[in-house]
């Protein structure tokens, strides 16, 4: 492989996905034939994520569970990224696509950083994804829907700020808090219940523990804390100090706490 | 129909390194130093904006003097080979190795072939766990590859920056001294300022980008 080298009016910029398409690598879904249900079902997909803000910036966090129909495929995936240093994305939908969007997305971040000396503002970042989310659409039309979650601390304006996104690539600000997939409607009730903006950073990892756990509770393609495998949800805290993933230990120690108290509480049937 | 005058290639390739050589001696020189912490590339550049030293990838840094707009296109057609080789193979396949012997297809191509050969030296740093594992490729104007040992100098000033970086045992220094070792070989009379360098590290012992470019005030706190 030669470098490459483009004459002046194709030159990608530093666009990373016109490069990859210039090598005639970006997938095509257009020639893919109407997916039939069994079809859909034979897709492996991955729930639950949410992100929320706190004092210092955001926390974002996601289950572990892919499913495939009504089999559990993987128990241990990861759905949450650093898609940069400042930011990270989470990702509910159609597996395959959904992980190839994030690889694509991170090199994006970086290969513009790398070749522009800086990096993207936050909104840039969050246009970048939504692009991505828009290209999908036609993959989306037959079944292998991607909607992710965006999270970042914005150096300019010194604040956390999480985004959410359509199938068509809408994007979407939110104030305090953002969900994605099948669990969503559950986990976001308890976020919305429970945010407060001025929440410390063990507050926000307490409520959204509390979130994926009232997910994996009420939607079978989420899953909850494995305590059997050590495998938990994956949870990360953005700040102005960038992008830090709790550890193992700090999560399953939290969802040990949070199911201590609904024991106390011997509520059966919440 | 008019024929073109002979001219020996002895003679052509003659002038054709000549030029490349003034161009190149006219621009400022660049020091980079293999050291305990990892590798640093010193320039000396009034410009905040036309940066002479680059991140690549992971492990990789470049550094280009001579003509702006020629290395400059050197490093992102590297940055693009590099990232299009981490994105088809994985990010432990991109090396330096290959992409030296990517810029030196291209400049000797370029010498021989073009209207007027790049006037422009690169160096391919890449960093190892260990200082042994340590790269530093010097490519030429012509496409020659050396692969140099321990320090690298490129430039206008080049040998007399290398008289001041040879015979120092380097490889139990910290970032500080290698940046002062090497401010002391780019500086003539005066000692050179911070707000006068460009330097970017690669820091040996960090996971992923290990690349950093260090701001003034931390280029301050590393000569003091």
């Amino acid at each position: 492989m030669s470098l490459p080298n483009f004459p002046l009016h194709d030159d990608p910029g530093p666009n990373f996905s016109g490069l990859v398409d210039s090598y005639g690598l970006l997938p095509d879904y257009s020639t893919v034939n109407t997916a039939t249900a069994s079809d859909l079902a034979a897709i492996t997909h991955g729930t639950t994520v949410v992100a929320c803000t706190f004092a210092d910036g955001v926390v974002i966090a996601g289950d572990r569970r892919a499913t495939s129909g009504n089999l559990i495929s993987h128990r241990n995936m990861r759905k949450v990224f650093a898609a940069d240093r400042w930011s990270g994305v989470a990702i509910a939908g159609a597996a395959g696509p959904a992980v190839e969007m994030i690889k694509m997305f991170q090199l994006q971040l970086e290969h513009y950083e790398k070749i522009e000396g800086s990096p993207l503002s936050l909104e840039g970042k969050a246009n970048q994804l939504s692009m991505m989310v828009r290209g999908n659409l036609p993959a989306a039309m037959q079944g292998m829907v991607v909607v992710p979650i965006f999270a970042g601390f914005d150096r300019r304006r010194d604040r956390g700020r999480v985004w959410a996104f359509d199938v068509t690539g809408g994007r979407y600000e939110e104030m305090n808090y953002v969900a994605s997939g099948s669990g969503s409607l559950h986990a976001r009730t308890v976020i919305k219940l429970g945010h407060r903006p001025d929440q410390s950073r063990e507050e926000a990892i307490d409520l959204v523990v509390k979130a994926l756990y009232t997910a994996a509770d009420d939607d079978s393609a989420t899953g909850g804390p494995d305590p059997l495998r050590g495998i938990y949800p994956i949870v990360a805290a953005i700040t102005s100090d960038g992008y830090d993933e709790a550890s193992e230990e700090e999560i399953s120690t939290r969802f040990a706490s949070y199911i201590e108290t609904i024991r106390t509480n011997d509520s059966r049937e919440a | 129909m008019n024929m073109p005058f002979y001219v020996p290639p002895e003679q052509m390739m003659r002038d054709r390194a000549d030029f490349a050589q003034k161009g190149i001696a006219r621009g400022r020189s660049l020091a980079t130093i293999e050291c305990a912490d990892g590798i640093i590339l010193v320039a000396e550049n009034p410009s905040r904006n036309l940066r002479k030293i680059s991140e690549i990838y992971d492990r990789i840094a470049f550094a280009g003097v001579g003509k702006y707009n020629e290395y400059d296109q050197l490093r992102i057609a590297g940055i693009r080979a590099a990232d299009m080789r981490g994105y088809t193979y994985s990010r432990d396949d991109v090396d330096a190795q290959t992409l030296a012997n990517q810029y030196a297809q291209m400049m000797g191509q370029v010498f021989t072939h073009d209207v007027k050969p790049m006037e422009v030296e690169i160096l391919v740093a890449s960093v190892g766990n260990a200082i042994e594992d340590d790269r530093l490729f010097h490519i030429r104007y012509d496409g020659s590859v050396t692969d140099e040992d321990g320090f690298a100098a490129l430039g206008g000033d080049a040998d007399r920056v290398r008289e001041g970086l040879s015979g120092k045992d380097t490889s139990e220094m910290d970032f500080s001294a290698a940046l002062k070792l090497a401010v002391e070989a780019l500086s003539t009379d005066t000692p050179l300022t911070a707000d006068q360098l460009e330097v970017g590290v690669l820091e040996r012992h960090v996971e992923g980008r290990c690349y950093r470019r260090l701001e003034n005030d931390e280029i301050t706190t590393l000569l003091a």
